[in-house]
């Protein structure tokens, strides 16, 4: 799976209130999240982000709340894959159950720069700058992991094991 | 093992397990509240599952925008109360029999020394406090488990937190993690879990306990979790609904970190804006004038947190400048804070006793912040726009600091007052 797209930069810690504050969690509507997301960090940001942008953060993306609101809203607003230093435990949690492609790689977070093109070969795991020609690794992602991914997220995972259990 | 590796292992079907290893592990009790129920009802029902796995397992709370604020909210709580009837949840909280799920669920005895609790909220370590293993999930995970009764799971590493010494005066729970986060930051134990102990920890009581495991996401640990002593028995007995089991750490158990403080030395404690990190000593914060403070949450909402609070505000009056807002956690809090005569004495100060909800902790309704306006509150968070405007503020402290504030108009401690 190749992933390619333009970078928007963010910074250390961004928190699930800032990716989608509390005042609008009252819908799930994914949509409805959408033109808000990002806000508290950059109110421009739901009107410029474009489908099939990439995230690129610096260390703890995620961090606050388990809302899965969170990547639901960065996955509406049209992005395809979030790198980071590193994610937030529960938000790392929430992007693979739902399907939206995350990696961690200290040193793309360290270089990428917002307005970049980057191309994310998700199988290798690796992440071309093609507007400097640089090259990152990032973390290899859990065996279990790819399992859910291949799967299609967890609920189709889950399925499986509920008509296998009623079976 | 670690107390946490054992809770696993116990779960899991397994003699041993370690720290790396992925696991599928059986949970004692699964909740959501009406913000993350919603998406969990949704993906449930693509798993074809015909019922919940154990309809006295599934507790749906709504708590954070009940009573409902709004229409849009009405009809997410509206969601939680036709699922409950619908599958015959044994755990479904209406507004008058609701609290804050943090307070609720250990009050009512329905979260036991030894489970394995997941919920749809980060603030689920809380029960860690009874030598549980809790942490917070999204809701597609609750999904998943709601139909299995299962979920998957890293087994995390630990670090070990010793607290020598006796505690300041008016220094409790909450300042001992503030104390914490500031010491090793808001990712200082990413995906770890936390285990406390020290003599500090065996002299705190079960509601300074809760505090402490409550901040612990606040840090970016998987849970908090402190071994289950006399303290513990006193708290659950007569009040769990469930056989329990007290685990413990082993001797050799290993920690990939040892932390310890000398609790002489950790001062009344306020996070300041925007990071749980960002901690200062009260005292040096007096030139900080606030617009309201907040007394309430999971984190800080429970009787003993508004008795210290009473015995801080009692015969005075909240300053012209201030709204104080009171937020007792549970109906059982509140009726006993009443009785107690704590509310006369709230009221009798100009303060504004609160329904049980979240409220204002996450900006949901019930004392939400206009622009430039800053709040100094009980709760665990204190990110851009918490409370409301994305440029309002908010430090966080105990809840003796915030009684004080509220007197005094500015940040300020119980000593000021000759307390």
């Amino acid at each position: 799976m190749l992933l390619k797209g333009k970078v928007w930069r963010f910074g250390d810690d961004i928190d699930t209130d800032a990716i989608i504050p509390a005042r609008h969690l009252n819908t799930s509507d994914p949509k409805e999240l959408a033109r808000h997301v990002m806000e508290d960090a950059d109110k421009e940001f739901p009107a410029k982000v474009k489908a099939g942008d990439i995230i690129v953060a610096g260390k703890n993306f995620g961090c606050g709340s388990s809302r899965e609101h969170a990547p639901v809203a960065l996955q509406a607003a049209g992005i395809q894959a979030v790198v980071a230093k590193s994610f937030a435990r529960i938000f790392y949690r929430n992007s693979f159950n739902i399907g939206l492609p995350i990696f961690e790689s200290e040193e793309a977070s360290a270089k990428i720069k917002e307005g970049d093109t980057i191309e994310i070969d998700a199988d290798k795991g690796t992440i071309k700058n093609i507007t400097t020609g640089e090259q990152y690794a990032a973390n290899p992602i859990p065996p279990f992991m790819q399992e859910l991914i291949t799967a299609g997220g967890l609920i189709e995972w889950i399925k499986k094991r509920v008509k296998g259990a009623a079976a | 093992m670690t107390i946490t590796e054992r809770i696993f292992a116990a779960h899991a079907g397994k003699k041993e397990v370690s720290a790396g290893e992925l696991i599928n592990a059986k949970v004692d009790l699964i909740l959501a509240n009406d913000i993350t129920a919603p998406i969990a009802i949704q993906e449930f029902k693509k798993t074809g599952a015909k019922e919940v796995f154990n309809k006295e397992r599934v507790a749906f709370i709504p708590d954070h925008f009940a009573p409902q604020k709004d229409i849009k909210a009405a009809e997410q709580c509206k969601m939680l109360k036709d699922f409950s009837k619908e599958y015959r949840l044994g755990l479904y909280f209406e507004v008058g029999r609701m609290g804050v799920e943090h307070a609720l669920l250990p009050e009512q005895g329905l979260v036991v020394p030894g489970d394995l609790v997941i919920g749809a909220d980060s603030h689920t370590c809380t029960y860690g406090a009874l030598g549980a293993f809790a942490t917070g999930v999204g809701s597609t995970d609750v999904a998943a488990a709601m139909a299995t009764g299962e979920c998957w799971f890293k087994v995390p590493e630990s670090i070990k937190f010793i607290y020598h010494g006796t505690l300041n005066k008016w220094v409790g729970g909450k300042d001992l993690i503030l104390h914490t986060i500031g010491d090793i930051g808001v990712d200082g134990a990413l995906y770890r879990a936390m285990e406390f102990e020290g003599e500090a920890i065996k002299n705190l009581p079960m509601y300074g306990r809760l505090t402490m495991c409550n901040m612990a996401i606040e840090a970016g640990g998987k849970n908090g979790i402190i071994i289950p002593d006399k303290m513990t028995e006193e708290y659950v007995k007569g009040r769990a609904r469930r056989p329990y089991v007290f685990y413990s750490s082993d001797a050799n158990a290993h920690y990939v970190g040892v932390r310890e403080y000398d609790c002489s030395k950790i001062p009344l404690t306020v996070s300041c804006p925007h990071l749980p990190s960002n901690t200062k000593p009260a005292a040096e914060l007096s030139h900080i004038t606030i617009d309201q403070v907040v007394i309430g949450s999971c984190t800080n909402g429970r009787l003993e947190d508004l008795r210290e609070a009473a015995r801080v505000i009692r015969g005075k009056k909240v300053n012209p400048n201030v709204r104080l807002i009171v937020i007792p956690a549970t109906q059982r809090i509140y009726k006993d804070a009443m009785k107690e005569g704590l509310l006369d004495i709230f009221i009798d100060a100009e303060a504004v006793v609160s329904t049980p909800t979240c409220g204002p902790c996450l900006g949901g309704h019930m004392g939400i912040l206009a622009k430039g306006e800053r709040a100094l509150a009980t709760t665990n968070r204190n990110f851009v726009g918490r409370m409301g405007h994305p440029e309002s503020e908010v430090y966080l402290a105990n809840p003796a600091v915030a009684a004080a504030t509220a007197v005094l108009g500015k940040i300020g401690v119980p000593e000021e007052l000759g307390l």
